[in-house]
């Protein structure tokens, strides 16, 4: 045995107990699903097109693309008449790679009909309560020796509180300088679910594509994240279901995919035929490999995964 | 040119007309938001360090550095003065540019100038240099706890840690990296 082999057994032996702390939690996460009356659903990997999103990029496979997220085909299984579906499946997102970001990743991601985000986020607090139970943390979970508190209900506050709190300049001014990405992750989400957890919602509008305005405030977006010692676990919202609205904003975000030399993507047009018959419904997106880091106390999303792109 | 997504730990980069190297980054992207690249940049002139978050569509020229072998030759008021040995040309360093490496610099020894558009801006040394010890306290026998050790001056002046047993007139080797000694020397 060359001393390279031995070293990769070594390395990938290290992860042992984070890579069995990862199957316990996808095992606790199934189990509260099914007990909850939810279908499992598996889409293809492989489809024709994504959902046009200005910040995210596809993989291109042959002539068709990896799913960036598997958001168009849950959608149209709602559609049909399908009322409480979940999904754990890998997606792929170009050139995100850093501490938190692997190209190829585990979403868990569900859609209940019926629901609004609130709904949805006290559904996501009661999954992921179960799942620590499971796991074995009751109360509390320590991440780089400090204790979050596990106690419900947790943390709920706005986007535009949150940028009171902690930011130098509020929301709108981040906006109308062009510095909402910036301020979020200088000055912003470090200090977020650190005491315990914390739902941040009521978005701007412009981030949020396929997440409903709000009826009483056209500049929000009925969206929520969900942050746990600082980092950013999951996306939800409140599914937009105007289809027009929605192709619009597809458009806009062609459009800016365009000027920046980024692959062209088709109009999701048979998306778009059904989408008005999508019921009034909320869904959410949840880093299975981020929630792994906070069971595994890790800052380092390498630590939770067996293979990285580097170690292939 | 780099754009922000070429960026990586150690490279160096030209940012307002001076270099930089980069000394920590990391890839970060907050909800659906945009690719954000955020560096921990060293001025290499000057030695600041400041922390700079960048977007994707930042670019970058690279810095035009590069190291010339030279000889120091003396010290003049507070400059250092080395000589390119291809064309006899002389170059000087400020105290703060040549900064601990005055420690481990005697007469004549070879190093590597860091030239930044042609000015030299800063100095490498060999990761080894052998140097000897002018003023040690003597060694008392039998004083031989593992791990003790006392400090002694070597010819540029600089004091060091030794074991024991070191003494004047000895030559010793050290790590310029780390300023630590290493072993005896035989003269």
């Amino acid at each position: 045995m060359t001393e390279s082999h031995q070293d990769d057994s070594f390395l990938l032996a290290c992860k042992m107990r984070a890579l069995q702390l990862r199957a316990k939690l996808i095992q606790s996460i199934r189990y509260f699903f099914i007990q909850n009356n939810f279908l499992e659903i598996e889409t293809p990997l492989r489809i024709p097109s994504p959902a046009p999103e200005e910040h995210i990029e596809a993989i291109r496979s042959e002539n068709w693309f990896l799913q960036t997220s598997p958001e168009l085909c849950m959608k149209r299984l709602l559609a049909a008449g399908y009322p409480r579906i979940f999904q754990i499946s890998k997606c792929f997102r170009a050139a995100e790679r850093g501490n938190k970001h692997l190209p190829e990743f585990t979403m868990l991601e569900w859609y209940v009909a019926q629901f609004d985000y609130h709904q949805l986020m006290d559904q996501c607090e009661a999954m992921l309560v179960a799942a620590f139970k499971d796991m074995g943390h009751d109360k509390n979970i320590t991440r780089q020796n400090k204790e979050i508190s596990l106690a419900t209900p947790w943390e709920k506050i706005s986007i535009a509180a949150v940028f009171n709190i902690y930011a130098p300049i509020s929301l709108q001014q981040a906006l109308h300088q062009d510095k909402f990405d910036e301020i979020m992750v200088e000055y912003i989400e470090p200090f977020l679910g650190i005491d315990r957890p914390t739902f941040i919602y009521d978005y701007p509008t412009q981030p949020a594509a396929p997440a409903k305005t709000k009826k009483s405030n056209p500049d929000v977006a009925e969206r929520f994240e969900l942050y746990i010692g600082g980092l950013e676990l999951a996306n939800g919202f409140s599914e937009l279901t105007d289809a027009d609205e929605q192709r619009q904003r597809f458009e806009e975000a062609l459009k800016a995919r365009t000027a920046k030399n980024w692959i062209h993507y088709e109009m999701p047009e048979k998306f778009l035929k059904i989408l008005e018959t999508v019921p009034q419904s909320a869904g959410i997106a949840l880093g299975i490999d981020r929630l792994a880091m906070i069971l595994a106390d890790t800052d380092k999303i390498d630590d939770v995964v067996a293979f990285t792109p580097e170690s292939l | 040119m780099f754009t922000a997504s070429d960026l990586r730990k150690g490279l160096r980069i030209k940012i307002d007309n001076e270099p930089y190297v980069i000394i920590e980054f990391n890839f970060v992207k907050p909800g659906k938001g945009q690719a954000l690249y955020r560096t921990k940049l060293k001025n290499m002139i000057n030695g600041n360090q400041f922390e700079r978050t960048f977007r994707s569509v930042d670019t970058f020229e690279s810095a035009d550095l590069r190291e010339k072998k030279m000889q120091y030759l003396y010290k003049e008021g507070d400059k250092y003065c080395f000589m390119d040995n291809e064309n006899y040309e002389q170059v000087y360093l400020t105290e703060d540019q040549v900064d601990d490496a005055k420690n481990f610099m005697t007469d004549n020894i070879e190093v590597e100038i860091l030239l930044f558009e042609d000015k030299p801006i800063g100095i490498s040394l060999p990761n080894f240099v052998e140097l000897i010890v002018t003023e040690a306290e003597p060694w008392a026998r039998g004083d031989t706890a593992a791990g003790s050790t006392k400090p002694v001056k070597v010819q540029t002046g600089y004091t060091i840690q030794v074991p024991t047993f070191v003494t004047e007139g000895e030559k010793i080797r050290i790590d310029t990296r780390t300023g630590e000694y290493l072993t005896r020397v035989k003269i």
